[in-house]
This record gives structure tokens, sequence and C-alpha cells, in this order.
């Protein structure tokens, strides 16, 4: 038994002193996405976004001198344990000094209370989006380069009482991303004095909605909120309503924006509206071209989130002096937001001299990040209706 | 005025969906329940029968319409629908040859039939997967409405709307020749009369000289083509996306067990049983009761018995409440 412990603390110190060696040359970041299951599809560019921000930042002479190493994780967007677990294999055998991630919302805050705050590690996701996550115990360790869905609860309830519209009925996709969102919609829109006739969930992957039409059609109301997936529930919804005459205006959360729905149904949709994470100017023009470059799509889903969330773990470490997540955690929102000199994606070089000139950067970015609260993005929202089978500004909130 | 109104919203949201869902889940059971009449298993392979039916269709419909032909206001799938039957019969036929027969051969336990089904679903599910992909797919052309919610209001000058798909339309059609054309072939046909035979006693059946494999290979051709029609009518009218139809077997089984495993009566019943209960015991009767009552008796909620998240809960309560107190089914079907 004694030779066993004996046997146990030596590995553990070489193991430790091995780890040691290797954060001497390198800095190795987590990425943990979900590489597996239900956005399989939109994680790698997302992944390869977040490590063109740590190339950038290696190209122009590495983070504190160190280079960045990326260690890829698979986070399967839906199931706890498993991204738990990867996550804590980044964290105790790759020794990551922060985890650029996860994706999904449930994952993403299985990870930080079980692995993240535990461990003191930060986290900076670009896509989890549930406003539970605002009010999560983090320790200070959690930011989010995508906005809570609560505040685009607030904006669909402003363009409603913008339209002057006072009865909608809501129907949302069961899951946390449909229910957060709903609930933080409902709460804004009566608060501004609306009247939500029902509030009533669907079910992805079903064909037949006539039930939940049925229902929502009795409820009444001058509008149809559908906060769902366009290619899943919510298009579903929409046929349905259509078919029946129940409803003939809707409007549309983020997750029901899609190029397919406009092709498939567009001249239906002629006068309904909806919302949208959106960026513009400079930085997301700046932005495309880097990625374009680089063979990334830049108007994919969540890749220019991604390439800030990166740029921002590093540059927040490189503000502190050292590669550690209290580092980054510390000097995260001084970073990110004013006063300083305006960063663009593609000057990382830049902004890593004036951080080591002791000057102050902004963080500009791809999406405008501006980290508010908890931090978290503040977002702006495209505000987009329908016209002549096709999508068509009417503001950027 | 207003009861008429009442008729019509409740025609529009409850009578009009439930007669097409309940015809499409009928000719679905039809096909579970001859499997299990005649060969004596649980097909849990049949949603991805439909769907591997529907998915031959749908390719060769894509084929029509980019060749320039079509049927006018209906959907040209009807067009393409023998071929998809053909395709699947070919199929069925094939499994049954390489998987089936081996154990009915060894005259092995119904369960042991379930578990292998279930083994062939798998496959059927990749197949159907790796050939269309796993996404939504649109087939449908023709005329959409028969007669649409708006063009109602103001034929009728009613303040209800009352939608007729095209779809729809053709679904209950459909339902009606195909179970007339299979209640003739059972009853009146000699190999529909040795089928019957052969499911009420098989050691009766052998011995009257009823060839086995004969009769076997009819019921997987009927049931290719029973699970084709009810999968392209289920795609016409919503949508084809492989998934669904997995997710279809559910209350496709729980109408053929509430009607009675066996009984082809029995499952057209049941279909439209758990077709109605699911829209009706959801439905807010709000607007209906608003129009029938007084106004000063009308509601202020919203009258509905249970929310809509509770759909598949309301056919799972029926299953469970056949099973105590009626086992084999209403139609007297096998006990399960």
């Amino acid at each position: 038994m004694k030779k066993f412990l004996l046997a146990t603390a030596a590995t553990a110190l070489t193991a430790g002193a091995a780890m040691a060696a290797s954060h001497g040359e390198t800095v190795k970041l987590g990425v943990i996405l979900g590489f597996t299951g239900p956005i399989e599809s939109l994680t790698p560019a997302m992944a390869d976004s977040a490590e063109l921000a740590m190339k950038e930042i290696n190209d122009a002479g590495g983070l504190l001198g160190k280079m960045i190493e990326p260690v890829r994780a698979d986070s399967t967007c839906v199931d706890a344990a498993g991204a738990t677990a990867a996550a804590e294999r980044l964290i105790t055998s790759d020794g990551v000094a922060a985890i650029f991630g996860a994706d999904c919302s449930g994952v993403t805050g299985a990870i930080l209370t079980n692995v993240a705050v535990p461990n003191g590690i930060v986290m900076v996701s670009p896509s989890a989006t549930s406003p539970g996550l605002s009010t999560v115990e983090d320790n200070g360790l959690f930011f989010r380069t995508a906005p809570s869905d609560a505040r685009q609860g607030e904006v669909l309830s402003n363009i409603l009482t913008d339209k002057g519209i006072k009865e909608v009925a809501v129907t949302y996709t069961n899951n946390d991303y449909g229910k957060g969102l709903s609930d933080s919609f409902v709460a804004a829109y009566e608060a501004a004095g609306g009247k939500v006739t029902l509030n009533a969930p669907h079910e992805d992957g079903k064909a037949d909605y006539s039930a939940e039409i049925a229902a929502l059609a009795a409820a009444g109301g001058e509008v149809l909120a559908v906060l769902g997936y366009a290619d899943q529930g919510g298009k579903g919804i929409i046929q349905a309503s259509l078919d029946t005459g129940a409803f003939d205006t809707f409007m549309l959360g983020d997750g029901m924006y899609a190029d397919a729905l406009v092709a498939d149904m567009g001249g239906d949709l002629e006068g309904s509206f909806g919302a949208v994470p959106w960026a513009e100017g400079e930085g997301t023009e700046a932005f495309a071209g880097i990625a374009s470059a680089a063979g990334i799509n830049p108007e994919g889903a969540y890749t220019g989130s991604s390439y800030d969330g990166a740029a921002l773990i590093a540059l927040a470490m490189a503000a502190g002096g050292e590669a550690t997540s209290a580092a980054a955690a510390a000097k995260m929102l001084e970073i990110a937001n004013a006063p300083g000199e305006l960063i663009m994606p593609g000057q990382l070089g830049k902004a890593l001299e004036i951080l080591a000139a002791g000057g102050d950067i902004d963080y500009v970015g791809a999406t405008n990040v501006e980290l508010i609260g908890p931090g978290e993005a503040a977002g702006t929202y495209r505000e987009y209706s329908f016209k002549d089978g096709a999508y068509v500004t009417d503001s950027i909130r | 005025m207003d009861i008429l109104n009442a008729l019509v919203t409740l025609a529009n949201f409850v009578l009009v969906p439930a007669l097409a869902y309940g015809s499409q889940l009928a000719i679905g059971a039809l096909g579970v329940t001859l499997i299990y009449g005649i060969l004596r298993f649980s097909n849990f392979a049949h949603g991805d029968t439909m769907a591997f039916g529907t998915m031959v269709t749908v390719l060769v419909t894509w084929g029509l319409q980019a060749a320039g032909v079509s049927l006018g206001p209906l959907p040209t799938a009807l067009l393409a629908m023998p071929v998809g039957i053909a395709a699947t019969a070919l199929l069925v036929l094939g499994t049954d040859r390489i998987v089936y027969r081996f154990y009915r051969e060894q005259k092995a336990k119904p369960v042991i039939l379930v578990i292998v089904s279930m083994g062939v679903m798998f496959v059927m599910n990749g197949l159907v997967r790796f050939i269309i992909g796993p996404n939504d797919q649109n087939f449908t052309d023709g005329e959409r409405f028969i007669i649409s919610a708006r063009d109602f209001k103001n034929m009728t000058g009613l303040e209800e709307g009352l939608a007729i798909k095209t779809s729809q339309g053709i679904t209950v059609v459909t339902a009606i020749i195909v179970v007339a054309l299979l209640f003739w072939f059972l009853n009146r046909t000699r190999t529909g009369k040795s089928m019957r035979a052969y499911s009420d006693n098989e050691d009766l059946a052998l011995l009257s000289g009823i060839n086995p494999e004969r009769v076997v290979a009819v019921t997987w051709i009927i049931v290719a083509a029973l699970a084709t029609v009810a999968g392209v009518l289920y795609g016409i009218d919503k949508s084809f996306k492989p998934f669904t139809y997995f997710q279809l077997l559910l209350p496709i089984f729980a109408a053929a067990i509430v009607g009675g495993l066996g009984s082809p009566l029995g499952a057209i019943a049941g279909g439209f049983v758990i077709a109605f209960s699911e829209v009706t015991i959801t439905y807010a009767w709000k607007k209906v009761a608003a129009y029938m009552l007084p106004e000063s008796l009308a509601p202020d909620g919203l009258m509905q018995m249970l929310a809509v998240d509770y759909k598949f809960a309301v056919s799972f309560v029926i299953l469970v409440i056949v099973l105590l107190f009626r086992p084999t089914g209403l139609f007297k079907g096998k006990s399960v």
C-alpha cells in the first residue's frame, strides 16, 4: 500500500512537471463545441473562426511570447454528462488556460457549474443565448459574445408596441431556448401593456400541428408569435395556420430566420415580421474579409461571435499580463468596452502592442462587442419584414 | 347564423384535419394489423417501410416534375405512387427472404420476431437517410386548396372560414378506395380467403393445402402497398421527413391496438378514435361556445380540457384504458 501511494505521488509529480514544462512554450485554449449532435453542421465553421483569431495572435508573435494552441473537444450540444466529461478532460489532462465554448445553452450551463467554476476556468460562449445563464452563479468566470434571449424578448415586445399590436398568441419550441425566449418575451410584452392570449409549446419534428393551431386560433390574437426553428416545428406551425386561415401575420424569433423559409413560403409571409441578432459596420466587413481569405463563410451562424470570443480570451490575458483564467476574467470587461483604441478583426497584433505598452483598447470585433451586466453581449437586432417574398430590413435595434 | 359560424369553426379546426389524419393513421394501422394477423408479430419496421415507399415516390415525382409530366390540379406524386409500391414490395419481400423466413422456419416466438423487426427498422432507417438524407423534402404540387378559408368567407358571407386542402380531399377519397379494395380482396377472392384461413388457424390452413409461403408473400405485397399509400398521403398532406415517419409508429400502433390487433375493421376505427381524440380533447372550445351561447354566458377562459402539450398523453391514456377493460380491442382482435 505504501509503495502504491509512493508510486502515485511520483506519477502525480512528474505529470505536474510535464504540465509546467508544456506551459513554458504554449498556452492551451479549449475549444468545446458540438462537433456531433443537432448543430454539427454549424460548429466546424465556428471552431475555424475561433482558431483563426488564435492564429492571428500567434502570427503577431504570440500571447505574451507564448504560442496559443487550440484543443478541440465535443460538447454534443445535448448530452450534459458527455460535455462535462469532455470539459474535465480539457482541464485535467490537457491543462487548458481557458475554455472557448460551449455552444448550446444546456451543456454550457452544465460545464460552467460542474467544471469551470470549481476549477476557476474562464468560459466564453459564442452562441448560448438562454436568459438563465445571466443569473447563474459563475464567480465572474462566464462571458458570452451572443446576446441573451432576455434582450431579444424585449426587442420583440418593442416591435409589437411600435406597431400598435395589443394582442398576440405565442407558440414556442419545447426546449431550453424556446421556453427561455417565450418567458422573456411574454414578461416584457405584458409589462408593456400587451395581452398574450395563449402561450403554448410545440414539439419539433412532428408533421401534424392541427391540434396546436386549433387551440391557438381559438385563443385568438392579431398576430401569432412563432419562437421556434425554421427547419423544424416553426415552419409546420406557420404552414398549418396559413392552411386553416387561423393567422396570416406572424412575428418570428431568431430561430426562424432562414433563407429556406423565404424560398418555401416567402409569398405567403407578406406583412409578417421578426428580429434576428445582427451586426453591421466596419468590424463586420473586416471580419468578412479575413474569414473569406481563410476559407470560412463569414455569413455562417455565430462565426463572427466565435472569432470575437477567442480574441477576447487572448486579449484579456494579454491585458492581465499572464496567461491564466484569473487574469482573463479580471480584464475581460475592460478590453471589450470603451474607453480605448477601437480594435477591428485583423488588428489583433496591433491590440497586443497597445496592451504591451500599457495602453487601453476597446475591442469591436466582428459583432460590435459590448459586454454588459454579467458579461454578455448587449446585442443589436435587425428588425425585418417580408416584402415581395424577400427579407427587408426595417430598422436596427 | 351563429350556429353556422360555430359549426364552420369546428369543421375547420377539428373535423377536417382529424378526418384526414385519421385516414392516414387508419391505412397505416391496417398494414400493422395485417402483419400481426397473418405473420403473428408486431412489425416495428412499419414506420420506416412507409418512409421508404414515400422516398421512392418522392424521387420518382421529382423525375416526373423535371420531365414536365403533371396531373394538373392533382399532385404528381399520385402518378409516381405505383413505382413506390413496387419498390417497397421488392424491399419487404427481400427482407422476408433474408431475415424473417429464417425465423419462421425456426418457429421463433413472436417476441423474437418483434426484436428482429426492430433490427430491420434500424437498417431501413439508415437506408432511407443514406439515399435521401434526414431533411424535410418538398414534393407536392398541383392545386393547394379545394376551397381556401378566404374564398369560403367571401362565398358564404360567414365570419369564419373553412379550408379544405386538396391533399385532405385526396386522402379521404384514397382511404375509402383502398379500404374498399382491401375488404373486397379479403372477403371475395380465393387468395384473400386463404389469407384469412391462415390467420384464423395456421395448422388447419396448412392441412387444407394452402401454400404458406404464397400467403406470406401476398401479405407482404399488400402491406407494402398500404404502407406506401399511407406514407405518400401523409407526405402530401404534411411533409416528408424520415424522422417523422419513425415517430408515426406510435399513433399507428395505438390505433391498431385500440381497434383490436388483427382486425382490419378495428384498425380503421382505431385510426379515427386516436386522431379525433388527439384533436378534440386538446381543442379550445372558446370560439365555438361564444357563437353557440347567449352573450351573457360567453366564456372568458379558453375552455380547453387539456393543454396541447398533452396531446400524446391522450392516445396513451386511451390505449391503457382499452387494454385494461378490453384487452382484445374494440373489435375483438387478438389479445396482446
